[in-house]
Protein backbone atom coordinates (compact mmCIF):
# COMPACT_ATOMS: atom_id res chain seq x y z
CA UNK A 1 0.00 0.00 0.00
CA UNK A 2 1.45 3.30 -1.02
CA UNK A 3 -0.42 6.46 -1.96
CA UNK A 4 2.45 7.93 -3.93
CA UNK A 5 3.12 4.59 -5.63
CA UNK A 6 -0.55 4.41 -6.63
CA UNK A 7 -0.45 8.02 -7.84
CA UNK A 8 2.60 7.35 -9.99
CA UNK A 9 0.87 4.32 -11.57
CA UNK A 10 -2.35 6.18 -12.42
CA UNK A 11 -0.54 9.18 -13.97
CA UNK A 12 -0.75 8.66 -17.74
CA UNK A 13 1.98 8.73 -20.34
CA UNK A 14 5.74 8.00 -20.42
CA UNK A 15 8.00 8.88 -17.49
CA UNK A 16 8.73 12.54 -18.50
CA UNK A 17 5.00 13.23 -18.80
CA UNK A 18 4.30 11.52 -15.47
CA UNK A 19 7.02 13.63 -13.83
CA UNK A 20 5.64 16.84 -15.30
CA UNK A 21 2.12 15.99 -14.15
CA UNK A 22 3.44 15.16 -10.67
CA UNK A 23 5.17 18.56 -10.44
CA UNK A 24 1.97 20.32 -11.55
CA UNK A 25 -0.02 18.42 -8.91
CA UNK A 26 2.47 19.41 -6.18
CA UNK A 27 2.33 23.07 -7.25
CA UNK A 28 -1.47 22.96 -7.21
CA UNK A 29 -1.46 21.58 -3.65
CA UNK A 30 1.03 24.29 -2.57
CA UNK A 31 -1.17 26.97 -4.18
CA UNK A 32 -4.24 25.72 -2.30
CA UNK A 33 -2.29 25.68 0.97
CA UNK A 34 -0.84 29.20 0.43
CA UNK A 35 -4.11 30.74 -0.71
CA UNK A 36 -6.69 29.21 1.59
CA UNK A 37 -5.42 26.75 4.19
CA UNK A 38 -2.50 28.66 5.75
CA UNK A 39 -4.31 32.04 5.94
CA UNK A 40 -7.13 30.25 7.78
CA UNK A 41 -4.75 28.67 10.31
CA UNK A 42 -2.46 31.68 10.88
CA UNK A 43 -4.77 33.66 13.24
CA UNK A 44 -4.38 30.83 15.77
CA UNK A 45 -0.59 31.16 15.81
CA UNK A 46 0.68 32.88 18.97
CA UNK A 47 3.29 35.15 17.39
CA UNK A 48 0.75 37.12 15.37
CA UNK A 49 -0.73 39.10 18.29
CA UNK A 50 0.53 42.65 18.50
CA UNK A 51 -2.20 44.61 20.26
CA UNK A 52 -2.95 45.09 23.91
CA UNK A 53 -6.42 43.99 24.89
CA UNK A 54 -8.49 41.86 27.22
CA UNK B 1 2.31 -9.66 7.87
CA UNK B 2 2.30 -8.11 4.45
CA UNK B 3 -0.81 -6.07 5.36
CA UNK B 4 0.90 -4.73 8.47
CA UNK B 5 3.97 -3.74 6.49
CA UNK B 6 1.77 -2.00 3.95
CA UNK B 7 -0.04 -0.02 6.64
CA UNK B 8 3.24 1.05 8.22
CA UNK B 9 4.42 2.23 4.81
CA UNK B 10 1.26 4.23 4.30
CA UNK B 11 1.58 5.75 7.78
CA UNK B 12 5.13 6.73 6.89
CA UNK B 13 3.92 8.50 3.76
CA UNK B 14 1.29 10.39 5.75
CA UNK B 15 3.86 11.51 8.34
CA UNK B 16 6.36 12.61 5.71
CA UNK B 17 3.61 14.56 3.95
CA UNK B 18 2.54 16.27 7.18
CA UNK B 19 6.15 17.18 7.88
CA UNK B 20 6.49 18.73 4.45
CA UNK B 21 3.25 20.69 4.94
CA UNK B 22 4.51 22.00 8.31
CA UNK B 23 7.76 23.17 6.70
CA UNK B 24 5.73 24.81 3.95
CA UNK B 25 3.64 26.60 6.58
CA UNK B 26 6.77 27.99 8.23
CA UNK B 27 8.01 29.20 4.85
CA UNK B 28 4.65 30.75 4.06
CA UNK B 29 4.38 32.49 7.42
CA UNK B 30 7.95 33.79 7.69
CA UNK B 31 8.60 34.62 4.06
CA UNK B 32 5.55 34.70 1.82
CA UNK B 33 3.39 36.88 4.10
CA UNK B 34 6.22 39.45 4.08
CA UNK B 35 6.40 39.36 0.27
CA UNK B 36 2.64 39.90 -0.09
CA UNK B 37 2.31 42.54 2.64
CA UNK B 38 5.41 44.52 1.60
CA UNK B 39 4.19 44.71 -1.99
CA UNK B 40 0.71 45.80 -0.88
CA UNK B 41 2.08 48.42 1.56
CA UNK B 42 4.48 49.83 -1.05
CA UNK B 43 1.66 50.16 -3.57
CA UNK B 44 -0.65 51.87 -1.07
CA UNK B 45 2.06 54.27 0.17
CA UNK B 46 3.02 55.18 -3.41
CA UNK B 47 -0.56 56.10 -4.29
CA UNK B 48 -0.98 58.03 -1.01
CA UNK B 49 2.18 60.04 -1.68
CA UNK B 50 1.26 60.65 -5.31
CA UNK B 51 -2.32 61.79 -4.64
CA UNK B 52 -2.66 62.82 -1.00
CA UNK B 53 -5.90 64.66 -1.55
CA UNK B 54 -7.51 61.68 -3.23
CA UNK B 55 -5.86 58.62 -1.68
CA UNK B 56 -5.37 59.71 1.93
CA UNK B 57 -8.59 59.65 3.92
CA UNK B 58 -8.97 62.61 6.27
CA UNK B 59 -8.51 61.39 9.89
CA UNK B 60 -11.95 62.77 10.76
CA UNK B 61 -13.61 60.58 8.12
CA UNK B 62 -11.59 57.39 8.64
CA UNK B 63 -13.62 54.24 9.21
CA UNK B 64 -12.01 50.84 9.97
CA UNK B 65 -9.88 49.76 7.02
CA UNK B 66 -9.21 53.28 5.71
CA UNK B 67 -5.57 54.36 5.23
CA UNK B 68 -5.39 57.86 6.73
CA UNK B 69 -1.64 58.43 7.18
CA UNK B 70 1.83 57.27 6.17
CA UNK B 71 4.19 56.43 9.04
CA UNK B 72 7.92 56.94 8.55
CA UNK B 73 10.52 55.95 11.14
CA UNK B 74 14.05 56.95 10.02
CA UNK B 75 15.64 54.57 12.56
CA UNK B 76 14.07 51.66 10.65
CA UNK B 77 15.64 52.86 7.39
CA UNK B 78 15.50 55.90 5.14
CA UNK B 79 12.88 54.26 2.92
CA UNK B 80 10.73 52.86 5.73
CA UNK B 81 7.14 53.96 5.06
CA UNK B 82 3.95 52.10 5.93
CA UNK B 83 0.28 52.98 5.64
CA UNK B 84 -1.55 53.68 8.90
CA UNK B 85 -5.00 52.11 8.82
CA UNK B 86 -7.95 52.80 11.09
CA UNK B 87 -8.58 49.74 13.29
CA UNK B 88 -6.45 46.90 14.63
CA UNK B 89 -8.24 43.75 13.42
CA UNK B 90 -6.25 40.80 12.14
CA UNK B 91 -6.93 41.56 8.48
CA UNK B 92 -6.04 45.27 8.87
CA UNK B 93 -2.72 44.49 10.56
CA UNK B 94 -1.80 42.23 7.63
CA UNK B 95 -1.66 45.36 5.46
CA UNK B 96 0.31 47.79 7.59
CA UNK B 97 0.14 49.62 10.90
CA UNK B 98 -3.22 49.77 12.70
CA UNK B 99 -4.66 52.68 14.70
CA UNK B 100 -6.55 51.69 17.84
CA UNK B 101 -10.07 52.94 17.19
CA UNK B 102 -11.19 55.57 19.65
CA UNK B 103 -7.71 56.79 20.50
CA UNK B 104 -6.52 60.27 19.51
CA UNK B 105 -5.83 61.17 15.88
CA UNK B 106 -2.41 62.58 14.85
CA UNK B 107 -1.83 66.04 16.30
CA UNK B 108 -4.65 65.80 18.85
CA UNK B 109 -4.31 66.04 22.61
CA UNK B 110 -4.30 62.48 23.98
CA UNK B 111 -2.58 59.32 22.80
CA UNK B 112 -2.35 58.18 19.17
CA UNK B 113 -2.14 54.40 19.70
CA UNK B 114 -0.85 52.15 16.92
CA UNK B 115 -0.12 48.42 16.60
CA UNK B 116 2.12 46.63 14.11
CA UNK B 117 3.56 43.19 13.51
CA UNK B 118 7.00 42.42 14.96
CA UNK B 119 7.33 39.37 12.69
CA UNK B 120 5.42 38.22 9.59
CA UNK B 121 3.04 40.22 7.35
CA UNK B 122 5.67 42.80 6.38
CA UNK B 123 6.74 43.14 10.07
CA UNK B 124 6.54 46.97 10.20
CA UNK B 125 7.63 47.06 13.86
CA UNK B 126 10.34 44.40 13.58
CA UNK B 127 12.99 46.92 14.73
CA UNK B 128 10.85 48.48 17.48
CA UNK B 129 13.37 47.52 20.19
CA UNK B 130 16.10 49.57 18.46
CA UNK B 131 14.23 52.87 18.95
CA UNK B 132 16.05 55.31 21.21
CA UNK B 133 14.83 58.35 23.12
CA UNK B 134 14.61 61.28 20.70
CA UNK B 135 14.08 59.11 17.59
CA UNK B 136 11.53 60.47 15.11
CA UNK B 137 8.19 58.88 14.31
CA UNK B 138 6.80 60.86 11.39
CA UNK B 139 3.05 60.68 10.73
CA UNK B 140 1.97 62.15 7.40
CA UNK B 141 -1.74 62.89 7.10
CA UNK B 142 -3.58 64.43 4.19
CA UNK B 143 -2.83 68.01 5.26
CA UNK B 144 0.05 67.88 7.74
CA UNK B 145 3.27 66.18 8.84
CA UNK B 146 3.45 65.36 12.55
CA UNK B 147 6.89 64.77 14.07
CA UNK B 148 6.75 62.67 17.24
CA UNK B 149 9.88 61.90 19.23
CA UNK B 150 10.37 58.76 21.32
CA UNK B 151 10.27 59.34 25.08
CA UNK B 152 10.65 55.78 26.34
CA UNK B 153 9.69 52.14 26.10
CA UNK B 154 8.36 49.37 28.29
CA UNK B 155 7.54 45.67 28.15
CA UNK B 156 4.08 44.81 29.47
CA UNK B 157 1.61 41.93 29.64
CA UNK B 158 -0.75 41.56 26.67
CA UNK B 159 -3.70 42.55 28.90
CA UNK B 160 -2.22 45.89 29.98
CA UNK B 161 -4.52 48.12 27.94
CA UNK B 162 -3.59 51.12 30.09
CA UNK B 163 -0.57 51.81 27.86
CA UNK B 164 -2.88 53.15 25.15
CA UNK B 165 -4.93 55.40 27.47
CA UNK B 166 -4.98 59.16 26.71
CA UNK B 167 -2.45 59.50 29.54
CA UNK B 168 -0.64 56.13 29.51
CA UNK B 169 -1.03 54.09 32.71
CA UNK B 170 -3.11 56.83 34.43
CA UNK B 171 -6.82 55.97 33.92
CA UNK B 172 -8.19 59.05 35.69
CA UNK B 173 -5.75 61.69 34.45
CA UNK B 174 -6.98 64.44 32.14
CA UNK B 175 -4.85 64.47 28.96
CA UNK B 176 -2.91 67.67 28.29
CA UNK B 177 -0.09 66.34 26.09
CA UNK B 178 -0.02 65.11 22.49
CA UNK B 179 1.34 61.60 22.75
CA UNK B 180 1.79 58.57 20.51
CA UNK B 181 2.16 54.92 21.55
CA UNK B 182 3.23 51.92 19.47
CA UNK B 183 2.63 48.30 20.50
CA UNK B 184 4.06 45.10 19.05
CA UNK B 185 4.64 41.56 20.26
CA UNK B 186 7.53 40.64 22.50
CA UNK B 187 9.75 38.67 22.52
CA UNK B 188 9.97 38.22 18.75
CA UNK B 189 7.98 35.20 17.51
CA UNK B 190 6.02 35.15 20.76
CA UNK B 191 2.89 36.72 22.16
CA UNK B 192 3.89 36.39 25.80
CA UNK B 193 4.35 40.13 26.26
CA UNK B 194 4.05 43.41 24.36
CA UNK B 195 6.83 45.84 23.49
CA UNK B 196 5.53 49.38 23.94
CA UNK B 197 7.16 52.63 22.78
CA UNK B 198 5.87 56.05 23.82
CA UNK B 199 6.50 59.31 21.95
CA UNK B 200 5.49 62.97 22.22
CA UNK B 201 4.61 65.48 19.50
CA UNK B 202 7.62 67.68 18.82
CA UNK B 203 6.63 69.65 15.72
CA UNK B 204 4.13 69.78 12.91
CA UNK B 205 4.41 71.12 9.35
CA UNK B 206 1.94 71.69 6.54
CA UNK B 207 2.29 69.56 3.43
CA UNK B 208 3.15 72.65 1.37
CA UNK B 209 5.95 73.63 3.74
CA UNK B 210 7.46 70.12 3.74
CA UNK B 211 9.64 68.52 6.39
CA UNK B 212 13.10 69.88 7.28
CA UNK B 213 15.75 67.39 6.18
CA UNK B 214 17.20 67.36 9.70
CA UNK B 215 14.04 65.65 10.97
CA UNK B 216 14.80 62.58 8.86
CA UNK B 217 18.40 62.21 10.08
CA UNK B 218 19.16 59.43 12.52
CA UNK B 219 21.34 60.32 15.49
CA UNK B 220 23.70 57.80 17.03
Amino acid sequence: MSFYGWLWRVLPGPVPVKALLAVILVLAVVAVLFTWVFPAIAPYMPFNDTTVGE
Amino acid sequence: MRAVRGLVGLLGEVLITLGAVLLLFVGWQLWWTDVVSDADAARVVASMEANPDKDIVSPDDAVPGDAFAVVRIPRFGADFARPLYEGTTYSILQRGIGHYSGTAMPGEVGNVAMAGHRTTYGKPFNQIATLQVGDVVLVETRKRYFVYRVTGSQVVDPTQVSVVLPVPDQPDAKPTEKLLTMTSCHPEFSARQRYVVHARLDASYSRQAGIPASVLEVNG
